[in-house]
């Protein structure tokens, strides 16, 4: 530890491994034992990819490829129209057949557009590959391009763009934290990786406090992982590092989520609107740890993801080291395939994850878990009775609402008195519905009158445009009147003034007179469009005259 | 192939409304079977006129209502109102007191307010203070602790108003403790003359005391379970002994001892059965507490100097009341909002 990292500790009084705790929160049933024993299995190349141009948060990548253009492995085939986004490579080598809307793992269930590749199964790379770098001796600044050039975002689920958390100069990072703490049930895929590849989680561990510069670093990893605590103290051992500590949090669902998982571990708290780096810290998941690595030191970007495929629907149940883009039959076809029980497929764990219609979706960045669930499993939530105000949500809310207040008003359209009641402050994770007695959807009702408010407030916005436009053109409109009517009374002072004021007349009368005798000489002596005709011309106005000439007494029968 | 969707979380719960009420019925046990051993067969009569009573008008409402009765009746919330209704009732009254009760408590305290979840005052309470006020004679028919009729006697009594050959109503009824305190203290008595009385056990009302460390059994495992929180008991009873205590220290020969008062009259029912319906309470963990020690001040305020001997329903009604505007003022400090408890 450095001397300001000493500092932090003092000037926080933070102690680390004198954890604190956060309001509510639930023991859970793990169920991630079925396949946190099983090795990672690579899920091979699919026939087909489907690589959605959005796979973060921010703006969608611009796609670069046209169909039938061939791709190598690692290609960028979208690339990141501004800061808040990133690139998109290929997974794999073949042949873009499309660029087309497809479905992509999305709450709604939508179809956004997903450039689709026919692999060739050899996956080829470009004849130029980037060398290798010694990233102790690279500028941080270089660290953040390599890290956006290979595509990484926050991979624990959020999908934020990893180089923005990595280059913020605004605020010196007191701590960098990563995250280890897979707290919601079924889900394995970060335990496996710590377990299998601890030496290149550390080494990303180590990249990142590169460009970061942090004064302390700390893994939290939850306190029942023992394999994956022992992987990772042996492989800082091997790399002899001393600078990054690790520590245990309690199995407490939502301990992982960011928010609280700094609260843990400093006592303090992020504000409903603010982000860790104002506090000085920066939040990473294992996962991105490992993309950092390989973006940086081996220079191969963010194409492959470990997922957990899992479930009673699941006829063998593994972490799948599986390309961006392949679709999830695919990979529940190498973990053996659906068994007869299944009813739900989820994206995400049970608790925060959302059900999908189709297994025709692809893996994309974020996908950390495919569970499948059979009715016996997870039966068709109960039908819904009225709250009885037992407040046994608010005992178990992480963030400290009030979730019956919040039901309350969210179901009677009462938006206003739900901000009051700090709506946005609610992370859904859904502990409150998991505990209620009348098996309310509550998390559903947060999100309804979270997506109302928010197209409320764009059609308050586009209208306050419309009226702002519309009130400047009233304006200009009336200032235009007005320069009109001050010309004019000008005008009529000087017609009508006292002093010198016939000669003034008579100057303004001559000079009207002269204008439009100027005006005649003007017209006299430009040109006609009967003037310089030609000969036959002449002779055609003359023959037309003579015709209007002999026609008339005709008329006049 | 085609999958179900539904909203996250998809873990299955495993609570559930009726569990709730099953379990606050299972609570009701110990202290009920004890009111049994003491008061008799009425009591057991009252809880079956209720229950039938309120079901029946549950039943029907909710068909008025277009609602699918069976379901509502499964909750079991009209069943846990009518248990406590007629546990706060005396065990030899009519049987149309129980009838009334639960019919004002069913029909226009619960249902006419939108039913389960919407009535925003007790419904057991408000149908005992309707019968309280409106048939005060009817609801003194205690029975000397200890010294009830039997089966065939309490049934007739109840039923037709046919009282066991030989003997007067007066007889057969007695005052309660607290009752007693009322009329003897107005007769200059003090109250250590007063508790050398038949009527008093050893530290509170003979008999009550006993129904009510049941109760207090009973409430402490609903809150093991998780069906209640400490809040609003710990507050009532904590309210009522400190204000019991302040004015006992003052002049202990006017004022019962806050024991006395915790373990008298309808306290422990109130304050783990009754003040804690979720439904009418206040719903924020601060707010509870605050709302508790407002039942509990209350209680001892109207059992005090008011006209009545006991005071729970009306203190319960009267902080029903009041706790909209205590959830309002007792929002819990949101999560990264304010002052953040560092250590």
């Amino acid at each position: 530890m450095t001397a300001s990292g000493d500092s932090f500790r003092r000037s926080r009084d933070v102690t680390f491994g004198n954890l604190h705790s956060f309001h509510g929160g639930l023991k859970l049933p793990g169920h991630r034992e079925i396949t946190a024993n099983r090795p990672i299995c690579n899920a091979g190349i699919p026939p087909l990819l489907s690589i959605p141009l959005q796979q973060h948060i921010g703006d969608p990548a611009e796609c670069l490829v046209r169909p039938g253009d061939t791709v190598y492995k690692g290609q960028i085939i979208a690339r990141a129209p501004g800061a808040f986004s990133v690139p998109v490579h290929a997974s794999s080598s073949g042949t873009v057949i499309a660029v087309e809307e497809r479905l992509v793992p999305h709450p709604s269930c939508i179809k956004e557009k997903c450039i689709v590749i026919e692999t060739d199964g050899l996956d080829r790379v470009a004849d130029e590959q980037p060398v290798a770098i010694d990233y102790l001796q690279t500028e941080p600044e270089k660290i953040c391009e390599l890290v956006q050039q290979a595509g990484i975002v926050g991979m624990g689920g959020a999908g934020f763009p990893t180089r923005i958390k990595l280059c913020n100069r605004k605020q010196h990072i007191e701590l960098l934290l990563i995250n280890a703490v897979e707290c919601e049930p079924y889900i394995s895929c970060d335990n496996r990786l710590m377990q299998e590849r601890a030496a290149e989680v550390i080494e990303g561990v180590r990249i990142m406090r590169h460009g970061i510069q942090p004064d302390a670093c700390i893994i939290a990893i939850e306190d029942n992982m023992h394999a994956a605590e022992q992987a990772l103290r042996t492989a800082l051992e091997a790399a002899s590092e001393t600078g990054i500590t690790i520590i245990r949090v309690p199995e407490i669902y939502p301990s992982g989520g960011e928010r609280q998982l700094i609260r843990i571990l400093t006592g303090r708290e992020v504000p409903g609107k603010g982000f860790p780096a104002d506090m000085g810290i920066v939040c990473q998941n294992v996962g991105t740890a490992t993309a950092v690595y390989h973006a940086v030191a081996k220079r191969q970007p963010l194409i492959s993801r470990i997922v957990t495929v899992t479930g009673e629907g699941i006829v063998q149940p593994q972490n799948f080291e599986c390309l961006l883009g392949t679709p999830v039959s695919h990979l529940v076809a190498a973990a053996g395939g659906y068994t007869s029980g299944i009813e739900r497929l989820l994206i995400g764990g049970p608790m925060m994850g959302y059900a999908v219609p189709s297994d025709n979706i692809p893996v994309i960045k974020t996908t950390n878990c495919v569970l499948a669930v059979s009715r016996e499993e997870m039966p068709a939530p109960p039908p819904a009775q009225p709250c009885i105000r037992c407040g046994k949500c608010t005992d178990v809310c992480p963030a400290d609402l009030l979730p019956q207040q919040l039901y309350w008003y969210a179901r009677s359209n009462n938006y206003d008195a739900a901000q009051d009641y700090n709506l946005f402050d609610c992370i859904e994770c859904g502990c409150c519905a998991y505990v209620c007695p009348s098996h309310i959807p509550l998390v559903q009702y947060y999100r309804h009158a979270k997506t109302e408010i928010w197209t409320q407030e764009a059609q308050k916005k586009a209208a306050d445009i419309a009226r702002k436009r519309h009130e400047s053109r009233l304006a200009r409109l009336e200032r235009i009147k007005q320069q009109r009517a001050d010309r004019m009374a000008r005008k009529k002072q000087a017609l009508s003034g006292d002093n010198g004021s016939k000669d003034a007349k008579k100057m303004a009368i001559q000079a009207a007179l002269d204008r439009v005798k100027q005006k005649k000489e003007q017209a006299s002596s430009t040109p006609k469009n009967i003037d310089n005709l030609t000969a036959e011309q002449q002779r055609m106005i003359a023959e037309a005259d003579e015709r209007r000439r002999n026609r008339q007494p005709g008329s006049d029968n | 192939m085609q999958f179900k969707t539904y909203s996250s979380p998809h873990l299955p719960v495993n609570d559930s409304v009726s569990v709730m009420m099953l379990r606050v019925l299972l609570a009701l046990i110990p202290g009920t079977v004890c009111a049994f051993w003491i008061f008799g067969w009425g009591v057991l009569f009252n809880i079956l006129i209720a229950v039938v009573t309120s079901l029946l008008a549950e039943a029907a409402v909710l068909k008025l209502r277009g609602r699918t009765a069976l379901s509502g009746l499964l909750d079991g919330s009209a069943l846990v109102t009518a248990v406590l209704l007629a546990l706060a009732l005396p065990p030899l009254t009519p049987w149309w007191i129980p009838v009334i009760g639960s019919l004002f408590a069913i029909v226009i305290a619960k249902q006419l307010y939108g039913g389960l979840g919407y009535n925003p005052f007790n419904p057991a309470m408000a149908g005992y203070v309707v019968l309280l006020i409106s048939f005060p004679l009817e609801l003194t028919l205690w029975s000397a602790p200890g010294a009830h009729p039997g089966f065939v006697d309490t049934l007739s009594l109840v039923t037709t108003g046919n009282l066991p050959a030989g003997q007067s109503l007066d007889a057969l009824t007695m005052a309660t403790p607290m009752d007693s305190i009322k009329t003897r203290l107005g007769l200059s008595e003090t109250l250590s003359e007063i508790h050398a009385s038949p009527l008093f056990g050893s530290f509170a009302g003979a008999g009550w005391e006993w129904i009510n460390l049941w109760f207090l059994l009973g409430g402490l495992w609903l809150m093991q379970m998780k069906v209640i929180q400490w809040q609003i008991p710990t507050g009532m009873l904590g309210g009522l002994a400190v204000i019991a205590f302040v004015f006992y220290a003052v002049n202990p020969d006017i004022y019962s001892t806050p024991l006395f008062h915790i373990f008298s009259g309808a306290a422990m029912l109130g304050a783990f059965f009754i003040a804690t319906d979720p439904v009418s309470a206040s719903t924020t963990p601060h707010g509870r507490i605050y709302y508790g020690i407002g039942i509990g001040v209350l209680t001892y305020i109207i059992r005090t100097w008011g006209g009545y001997p006991d005071g729970v329903a009306f203190a319960v009604l009267l902080m029903n009341l009041a706790a909209p505007t205590i959830d309002y003022y007792t929002r819990p400090r949101v999560f990264g909002q304010g002052d953040e408890d560092s250590p």
